[in-house]
C-alpha cells in the first residue's frame, strides 16, 4: 500500500476546471445551436401544416369523400375514386412488397454464407435498387405490364412499382429487425433439435416482427405519397368510378393533388389542400400504427 | 439414427436396461471410458474397474477454425449416466470440444473437425447424419440463461412441438420437465407469464427442462453457473447429481471446485502455443477419475492448474 500512496503529496488536484466545465461558454453556444436548427424544422412543418389546413379547411367536409372528381363543377368535386384507388394500390404493394422482402432479407441473413459470391452480387443489388429514382421503377413497371399484355394504367401495375420502390427499405428494414435478435434465441432453438427453417419461422421472425413492422409501414407510408412513377404509369387523373380489381383503372391521391393543384379555378385549389390533409392524416395514422405495433411488441417480452 | 421420425426415450431405456443396446449391432457395446493417451496408458493410470459403457466416443478429433487448429486431437470417451467435467484455462479449446460433440460447432462458418466422434458407435459427422438428429439425442444448456421471448410453458413445449413428439398430453410433458429441473412449484402458477420475468438461476433451470423435455440422452452443459449467484449455482449442481441418474452430463466450467463436487470424471485441457506461429491449440492433457485428478494428478501441468499456479 505504501507504493500507491507515497507521491500523493498535498490535496488531491481539482476535478472540475472552468474551462472544461460542462455549463462553458462554447458548450452553450453550441446547444443553442442545436435548438435553433430544430426550432427551424419545426417551425417549415408547422407553417406548412398550418397553411394547407387553412387553404382547404372548407372543402374538409363528407363531400370530399363520396364525390367522383368532376371537369365542369369544381364545387362538389371530390376524392372519392382517388382515396379508392389509393387503398388499392398500396394494398397491393403490400402484398408483393412484404413476402418478397422478408423472404429476400431472411435469405441474406440467416441462410447465405457471408462469402458466398450470389450472396453478395444480391446485396449489392438491393442497394442498388435504393438509389434508382422513382420515376425509373414507374418505366420499369410499364414495360412489365405491356410485356405480359395487361394495361399499364392498372392498379396491379402501380402496385409492383411502388413495390419495387420500397423493396429496398423493407429488406434493410428486415435485416436490421433479424440482426437484432440475439444469437443466443437461434442457438437455443437449434441446440433443442429445431431445423433452420423452425427457428426462423417460430422464433427468428416473430421476434423480429416489430422492427419489420415498423419499417414496412413506414415505407408503405412514403410509397402512398409517391407520384412519379404513378404518373409515368398513365395512372388517370379523371376516374369517376370505384377501382375494383387488380386490373382496373385507378387514380391516387397524389396524382389527384398532382392535377387539381394545376388548375386555375380556386375551388380546385382548396380541393387539392384538403386532399393533402387527408393524406398528411393517412400518414400520420400510418406512422401511429407503426409505433403501436412496435410498443406492443416490446411491452410483450 | 434408424429411427429419426420418433425420438426414443433412450434416458428410460438406459435407465431400466442395463445394457439396452445389446441387440443392436450398430452399437459398440465394448467402447469403454479411458483416457488413452499413451503416456496414461503407460503410466497404468487408467483404472481397471471403473469402466462403463460410453455413449460418446472422441478418437483423434481435431477441431479447426479456417485455418486455425483450435483443438488437437482428442481422445476421451463419456461414460452413460456419468457426469464428465472439462476443465482447464481460457482458451484451452473445452468449450469447442463440447460444442463438436453434438455439432453446434457446425454454426460457425469456416469450422472443421477432423478424427471421430461417435455416439454409442455412430460417427456423428457421417456424410449421411442429420445435425438436426444429432441436437435432439444431444441437448445444450448455454452459459448465459437464454429462455425464448415467449410464457414459461411455450419455452417447455416448443421443442416437443417442433421435433415432433407424440405427447398425449403437452401439459404432462411440460410439468414433467418442470418437476425434472426442480422448477415446478416455484413456477406452477405462472406458467403463462413470460420466462423473462424469473431469475438468472430459475432461467437457467428453465432452459435445462427445455432441454430435457424432448428427452435427449445426453445433455452437453457450457459453463452453466458462470452467469448465477452461489445460492442458484448450489441448486443448479444439485440438479445435476439428479439429472445423472437419467442422464449423461458433460460440463464445462472454469470453477475447479464445481468440477470436483459434481464430477464423476474430468478432462484437464490446456493450450500451448505451436512452434511455427505461436498460434494457441488447446489439447487433453489428463482425463480420469476426478478423484484421481484432483488428489493424485498423473501431469504437472494439471498439478499446477489445480492447485492455483497457474490459469
Amino acid at each position: 500500500m505504501t507504493a500507491l500512496t507515497a507521491d500523493r503529496v498535498g490535496p488531491p488536484k481539482p476535478l472540475a476546471t472552468a474551462a472544461h466545465g460542462e455549463k462553458g461558454l462554447r458548450s452553450m453556444a453550441f446547444l443553442i445551436a442545436l435548438w435553433l436548427c430544430l426550432a427551424f424544422g419545426i417551425l417549415v412543418l408547422a407553417v406548412l401544416l398550418v397553411t394547407t389546413f387553412l387553404d382547404g379547411r372548407e372543402r374538409m367536409d363528407s363531400g370530399l369523400f363520396t364525390n367522383y372528381t368532376s371537369q365542369i363543377a369544381p364545387e362538389t368535386a371530390g376524392a372519392r375514386a382517388a382515396i379508392l384507388g389509393t387503398a388499392w394500390v398500396i394494398l397491393t404493394t403490400a402484398l408483393m412488397a412484404i413476402p418478397i422482402g422478408v423472404a429476400a432479407a431472411s435469405y441474406l441473413e440467416e441462410f447465405a454464407s457471408r462469402t458466398s459470391r450470389f450472396a453478395r452480387f444480391v446485396e449489392l443489388n438491393v442497394q442498388n435498387l435504393a438509389a434508382v429514382p422513382a420515376i425509373i421503377y414507374g418505366m420499369l413497371a410499364a414495360a412489365a405490364a405491356v410485356a405480359v399484355g395487361i394495361p399499364r394504367n392498372t392498379v396491379i401495375a402501380g402496385g409492383i412499382a411502388l413495390a419495387l420502390l420500397i423493396l429496398p427499405v423493407v429488406i434493410v428494414a428486415t435485416r436490421e429487425a433479424l440482426r437484432a435478435v440475439p444469437q443466443e434465441i437461434r442457438q437455443a432453438s437449434l441446440a433443442l433439435g429445431a431445423s433452420p427453417m423452425q427457428t426462423l419461422s417460430r422464433q427468428t421472425l416473430p421476434a423480429a416482427v416489430p422492427g419489420i413492422a415498423t419499417g414496412t409501414i413506414l415505407a408503405l407510408s412514403r410509397a402512398m405519397g409517391e407520384a412519379a412513377p404513378l404518373l409515368l404509369l398513365g395512372g388517370l387523373v379523371f376516374v369517376k368510378f370505384d377501382p375494383n380489381g387488380f386490373l382496373s383503372g385507378f387514380t391516387t391521391m397524389p396524382i389527384q393533388i398532382f392535377d387539381w393543384a394545376a388548375r386555375s379555378q380556386v375551388e380546385f385549389q382548396q380541393l387539392a389542400a384538403s386532399a393533402s390533409i387527408l393524406l398528411l392524416v393517412l400518414v400520420i395514422v400510418l406512422n401511429g400504427l407503426a409505433i403501436v405495433i412496435r410498443n406492443k411488441y416490446s411491452a410483450a417480452r | 439414427m434408424s429411427d429419426p421420425g420418433h425420438p426414443v426415450d433412450l434416458s428410460a431405456l438406459a435407465a431400466d436396461d442395463p445394457n439396452p443396446h445389446a441387440g443392436d449391432p450398430t452399437v459398440n457395446t465394448t467402447a469403454t471410458v479411458t483416457t488413452r493417451t499413451p503416456e496414461a496408458i503407460q503410466a497404468g493410470r487408467i483404472d481397471p474397474v471403473e469402466r462403463p459403457r460410453a455413449v460418446l466416443g472422441c478418437t483423434d478429433v481435431s477441431v479447426y477454425y479456417g485455418d486455425f487448429r483450435a483443438v488437437n486431437e482428442v481422445t476421451m470417451d463419456i461414460g452413460v449416466h456419468e457426469i464428465t467435467a472439462l476443465i482447464g484455462p481460457s482458451g484451452c479449446g473445452k468449450s469447442t470440444v463440447l460444442r463438436s460433440l453434438n455439432r453446434m460447432n457446425d454454426l460457425i462458418p469456416g469450422t472443421r473437425v477432423t478424427g471421430t466422434i461417435s455416439y454409442h458407435g455412430q460417427d456423428i459427422y457421417a456424410k449421411d447424419v442429420d445435425p438436426i438428429e444429432v441436437r435432439r439425442r444431444i441437448g445444450m444448456v448455454f452459459q448465459k440463461p437464454n429462455p425464448f421471448p415467449k410464457s414459461i410453458y411455450d419455452n417447455v413445449a416448443y421443442g416437443p412441438k417442433v421435433t415432433g413428439m407424440k405427447t398425449s398430453n403437452m401439459d404432462d410433458v411440460v410439468e414433467e420437465s418442470l418437476r425434472g429441473a426442480a422448477l415446478w412449484d416455484e413456477v406452477k402458477d405462472k406458467l403463462k407469464q413470460s420466462a423473462y420475468g424469473l431469475s438468472g438461476g430459475q432461467q437457467q433451470r428453465l432452459c435445462i427442462a427445455r432441454t430435457i423435455a424432448v428427452k435427449p440422452e445426453v445433455i452437453l452443459m457450457d459453463e452453466p453457473c458462470s452467469a448465477l449467484d452461489p445460492i442458484a449455482t448450489a441448486r443448479i449442481e444439485d440438479l445435476m447429481m439428479e439429472l445423472k441418474k437419467d442422464y449423461t452430463i458433460v460440463i464445462v466450467t472454469h470453477n475447479m471446485q464445481q468440477a470436483a463436487r459434481v464430477a464423476d470424471r474430468t478432462a484437464f485441457f490446456t493450450a500451448e502455443a505451436a512452434e511455427g506461429n505461436g498460434d494457441r491449440t488447446g489439447h487433453l492433457v489428463e482425463f480420469d477419475l476426478t478423484s484421481k485428478i484432483f488428489s493424485n494428478p498423473g501431469d504437472n501441468r494439471t498439478e499446477d492448474y489445480i492447485s492455483g499456479r497457474f490459469g
